[in-house]
């Protein structure tokens, strides 16, 4: 038998009184106000109208050839009213106000996030970006209308290209898995053309980002794991057995997904060549090379970037990005279309490409966005361009030395622009998870890193500063982990239960997911 | 600037890690590849002069009063939409994956789910896609995923970046079929297509308003795919759902859009927002990031990813998409966007579209030389038949009026003429700014 | 149903009991116990043609999937539609209500190369250490 507490009695009364919706909870009343913008609903407010309305009437007279009327014809026209929300704009604006205060970002908190290079973002590339002259241009005005955006486009491929050692850039990939599928796609082209289809296979090392697998997958190809050696390193005796004459590609991610650079690189790619195989660079990890090492040079023959990661472009709480493939001069004539061509000091863009694997999106590309790394490559020189790699390696391994004491770090090595750590004895002695320290740094204010990633380190840390953190934060984070480890030693409870300063505690991942509420 | 490593602090820090330079840092790399010559500038523009040097480029795009659609759209972008996704606590946020610290977003992705389900009259939707064309592509994987059939039926009027796109997410494979259902009097010819479906067929995809801007027979498709077992794919424009049936209505079992209708920015094709919804019985089959409403610990309301296991991180070569990155904030700004609209302002919206189209189309098929080519209903682009060259005319125009007249077909539809013209006028376009294409086109066929 | 010592068992953590013709697939307690709350089965279609350790079903837990491995070749005549319907019953009762799928055997001999209950035990045992 149950009976509501007076004060549970209490919460349904307001609710009832308040008339809000079942899926609101008693829990939730008293608390600050957690509802859903339709739950704010007050049919009749408005945020914006539309007053400029013309009729076919207005214009008089009639129309040759079709018809032209707004009206619309019985059976066409919507039903039942979309369930939107109806607010003023005050609602609208304090609503997504107040959402976007319960939300950490690279602005706030020190964001070390493994693998996805969460620097500063510059407020310039955001001004630059939104000067109506590049916002407001339509993807198929005329070239000649187009200029300004088509110079930029053409010189940040001329820039990526000089910075990767590579032939020809397009920038047509909305993000870093779709310069893959794109990648790939130019490979398979190549082979077509070859006449050579029996490669089938792609070969990842077991360390990669879950995105090479699938999309290898994703376009046919079978992936083929190998297992790193105990550096972290490829092994070139398990790389030889898997070669063969049906290896299409080989993915790497240099440095790899444990911040480690392949030393025998010249090696391995030397032996996929041999065997009549590309080779791939997954460019998430380009922090850690711009301006110190050209792709190029160490035999890759087609790569990615990131804006959002290398190129200081916002990741937006998940998108959008912008990619980018760069390609040595056999892949060219397979990028996509349209490119941007030069001649005469006019610039213009060209679909005449016969071998073109087509197009992987709509347009250009993420335009909006490779404005933003545009303007931070112009504020970067040469030097300065290794400086940021320089940075990013220094406070890699400066976070690495002062935690790897505590955090058994994966490798003894120097790492690059990121290291990966362990949960101390004295943790998991006490049942105490990767997890359980990720949510405690959070009630210190600090994103927690990549955690359980990459997949070969048990109760993987992965942590990546990036170059534009101070010491000063670093430092913070560092003694931060360090006490972390004494709270969890003396007071395991303390870290099981984190956290506890933010809007909610842990949430029910399996109701979830097996109760999927995806919508109201 | 960027970079608040002193030399002192990278003395210090060197120190610390027992280093005696930079370069010792940098062992692993064999010397021969590190520092190599670049062929970059040696100086590097300040803020000021960055500022300066991105305005003149911007300033070489020389702006036109424009009337080109063909898949992306003028906008009128509310003030508020602009000033709240400019927060930074959206703009440099990351994934949601601690979702404690990352309630706000979270939250703001169930709200876009939802409001793309209303919209769209659908059960379920992702937390976006990178843009319409690429969502349309996932869409027809999914319907062959699900049905385990090869062929695909796609309307002759489908925009052609969309089938471009479609072919390369079916890896230009020869393996699978696309087969045009060619259209009559610029809509799909139903007849042909009740033909053409048979039991290998796994899917009908067709847009509406398709890409000459005519409202197809949505429910009239639907059925007759339905009738022969195939499913239907359907790309419909958000912004025409004010006033139009939504895919839901007509039984669509995965339905995508180009969300950029909803308050997003031209800049040259992106980045745009690919919405992606479809029917409850296929929810694992979306591919992407999805957020889901649970409760913490003490019973309070909260939202995390879910169905995670779908997705590239965990089910690696077995995920049904590779997509990581998505398109959130554009996602968060067509949440807003709705939000402020609500089903009236999306109604209203509706009718500044038709009516300028409308308007439009009964203007310039006044001219002298100038009919509209279809018959059929349209939203807001209809394609106009002129008695000349239209990309002639529109260079021409364009020179000395400063005016884009619309999109030439002939290089897409060469059967069309060479005087077919696509025309747009969404609720950006007035009055005066119609009178003077209406001029322009007079003074100039 | 069967007592954990009546049943073989894979190196990938089915269990298998055989009732002449017939088999009943599942996953073993210790599988369930390793993976945490299960929230999501993909049976096999019906009548679907299986082939000994070759992948045929997945089941979730929130942040990995297991492929479920045919322990022997077959056609499949049943599928537990409750396990699915309620995924949380493979945590519960992995050996009784939490069956997974029945296979009509194609080759009744595959059966003799599994393990029994104390050969899994010790491979258990050995895996884990």
């Amino acid at each position: 038998m149950t009976t509501n507490t007076p004060t549970e009695t209490a919460k349904d009364a307001v609710k009832n009184a308040a008339g809000l919706p079942s899926s609101v909870t008693t829990a939730d009343i008293g608390k600050p106000d957690n509802r859903l913008s339709i739950e704010k609903s007050d049919p009749g407010r408005r945020g914006i109208a539309f007053k400029n309305l013309l009729s076919a009437k207005q214009s008089g007279g009639s129309a040759s050839g079709g018809k032209a009327t707004d009206e619309v014809p019985a059976g066409f026209a919507r039903k039942t009213a979309p369930k939107l929300p109806e607010l003023s704009e005050l609602d609208v604006v304090r609503h997504y106000t107040r959402l976007s205060k319960m939300a950490f970002s690279v602005d706030a908190n020190f964001y070390p996030l493994g693998s996805c290079t969460m620097k500063y973002n510059p407020r310039i590339n955001e001004e630059a970006a939104a000067l109506e002259g590049f916002s407001g241009l339509h993807p198929l005005a005329h070239d000649k209308s187009s200029q300004g955006t088509l110079e930029m486009l053409y010189d940040l491929e001329k820039r990526l290209c000089a910075l990767c050692g590579m032939a020809a850039f397009t920038l047509q990939p909305a993000a870093g898995a779709h310069s893959e599928f794109t990648g790939l796609l130019i490979a398979k082209a190549y082979f077509e053309k070859l006449g050579d289809s029996a490669r089938t296979e792609i070969i990842c090392p077991d360390s990669a980002h879950g995105t090479n697998p699938a999309t290898a997958a994703m376009l046919g190809f079978t992936p083929v794991n190998i297992k790193s050696g105990p550096d972290g390193r490829v092994d070139p005796a398990d790389l030889k057995v898997h070669l063969s004459d049906k290896t299409a590609v080989l993915m790497l991610t240099i440095p790899n997904t444990l911040g480690i650079f392949e030393s025998r690189i010249e090696e391995i790619a030397d032996m996929a060549h041999k065997a009549g195989a590309l080779v791939y660079m997954d460019g998430a990890n380009f922090n850690a090379l711009i301006g110190l090492v050209k792709p190029g040079d160490l035999g890759v023959d087609i790569m990615h970037i990131n804006t959002h990661k290398t190129f200081s472009t916002p990741h937006g709480g998940g998108g959008p990005g912008a990619g980018g493939i760069g390609v040595k001069n056999r892949l060219e004539e397979f990028l996509p279309v349209p490119r941007v061509l030069k001649s005469g000091g006019a610039y213009t863009t060209d679909y005449n490409h016969p071998h073109s694997i087509g197009k992987v999106k709509a347009f250009f590309g993420n335009v909006g966005v490779l404005t933003r790394a545009y303007a931070y490559l112009l504020m970067h020189s040469k030097k300065e361009l290794a400086g940021i790699a320089e940075n990013a390696i220094l406070n890699a391994n400066y976070m690495k030395s002062r935690l790897q004491a505590v955090y058994p770090a994966h490798s003894k090595e120097y790492c690059m622009h990121e290291c990966v750590l362990t949960p101390p004895d004295e943790l998991t002695a006490k049942g105490l998870k990767t997890l359980d320290v990720a949510k405690r740094l959070l009630d210190y204010g600090f994103h927690a890193p990549t955690i359980y990633f990459p997949l070969i380190v048990h109760e993987a840390i992965m942590i990546e500063p990036t170059e534009t953190e101070s010491k000063e934060t670093m430092d913070s984070f560092v003694e931060t982990m360090l006490a972390i480890k004494n709270e969890g030693a003396s007071t395991p409870q303390l870290l099981k239960d984190a956290p506890h300063t933010m809007p909610v505690k842990r949430l029910d991942e399996v109701q979830a997911a097996r109760q999927p509420n995806l919508r109201w | 600037m960027f970079i608040p490593t002193t030399q002192k602090d990278q003395e210090e820090m060197l120190k610390t890690i027992g280093a005696s330079s930079i370069k010792e840092l940098l062992k692993q790399v064999p010397a021969k590849y590190l520092y190599p010559a670049f062929d970059l500038p040696e100086t590097s523009l300040d803020e000021q002069q960055t500022a300066r040097h991105m305005k003149n480029l911007a300033a070489a795009n020389t702006p036109a009063l424009s009337f080109l659609g063909a898949g992306a759209y003028e906008r009128y972008i509310p003030a508020a939409v602009k000033a709240l996704i400019s927060r930074g606590e959206y703009l440099t946020a990351y994934t949601p994956y601690q979702a404690e610290a990352s309630q706000g977003i979270l939250q703001t992705i169930y709200e876009y789910q939802s409001s793309v389900c209303a919209l769209y009259a659908m059960d379920c939707a992702n937390a976006s896609m990178y843009d319409g064309a690429s969502a349309f592509g996932e869409a027809v994987r999914a319907a062959v995923r699900v049905t385990g059939k090869k062929k695909v039926l796609c309307q002759e009027t489908l925009n052609p970046q969309y089938l471009k796109t479609l072919k390369t997410y079916f890896a230009n494979s020869k393996d699978y079929q696309f087969v045009t259902i060619p259209q009559k009097d610029g809509l799909m010819d139903t007849d042909k297509l009740s033909a053409m479906l048979d039991s290998d067929t796994a899917c009908v995809a067709f847009q509406t308003p398709n890409f000459f801007g005519l409202m197809e027979d949505a429910h009239k498709i639907s059925q007759t795919a339905h009738a022969a077992g195939a499913l239907v794919v359907a790309a419909a424009d958000p912004a025409s759902l004010g006033l139009f049936s939504p895919p839901g209505e007509y039984g669509a079992d995965f339905a995508v859009g180009e969300g950029q209708a909803l308050g997003l920015p031209l800049s040259y094709g992106g980045p745009y927002l690919g919405i992606f919804a479809c029917k409850k019985e296929y929810v694992r089959q979306m591919p992407g990031r999805i957020a889901g409403m649970t409760k913490d610990k003490d019973g309070k309301r909260g939202f995390v990813l879910t169905l995670q296991a779908r997705e590239q991180h965990i089910r690696r070569d077995k995920a049904a998409s590779n997509i990581c990155s998505n398109e959130a904030l554009c996602a968060l700004s067509a949440t807003i966007y709705l939000a402020l609209l609500g089903p009236e302002g999306l109604k209203e919206l509706g009718l500044a579209n038709a009516g300028a189209a409308a308007f439009a189309a009964r203007k310039l098929a006044s001219v002298k030389g100038a009919a509209l080519k279809f018959k059929g209903s349209f939203f807001n682009e209809f394609v106009l038949n002129v008695s000349c060259d239209a990309a002639r005319l529109r260079e021409k125009v364009l020179a000395k009026e400063r005016i884009d007249i619309g999109l030439p077909l002939k290089d897409l539809y060469p059967a069309l003429g060479p005087g077919a013209l696509l025309v747009c006028a969404t609720e950006t376009k007035t009055e005066e700014d119609i009178l003077r294409l209406e001029k322009a086109l007079r003074e100039n066929i | 149903m069967p007592k954990q010592e009546e049943v073989k068992y894979t190196k990938t953590h089915e269990w298998i009991f055989v009732q002449g013709q017939e088999a009943t697939v599942g996953l073993s307690d210790h599988a369930q116990h390793e993976m945490g709350d299960i929230v999501f089965v993909e049976l096999p279609k019906p009548a679907q043609a299986v082939e000994k350790e070759k992948p045929c079903a997945v089941v979730e837990s929130v942040k990995s999937a297991f492929d479920i491995y045919a322990p022997v070749s077959g056609q499949i005549s049943a599928l537990n539609e409750e396990a699915a319907k309620e995924p949380a019953l493979i945590n519960q009762s992995p050996m009784d209500k939490a069956w997974l799928f029945k296979i009509t055997l194609s080759n009744p001999d595959q059966v003799k190369d599994l393990m029994d209950w104390n050969a899994y035990q010790d491979f258990v045992k050995q895996a884990t250490h």
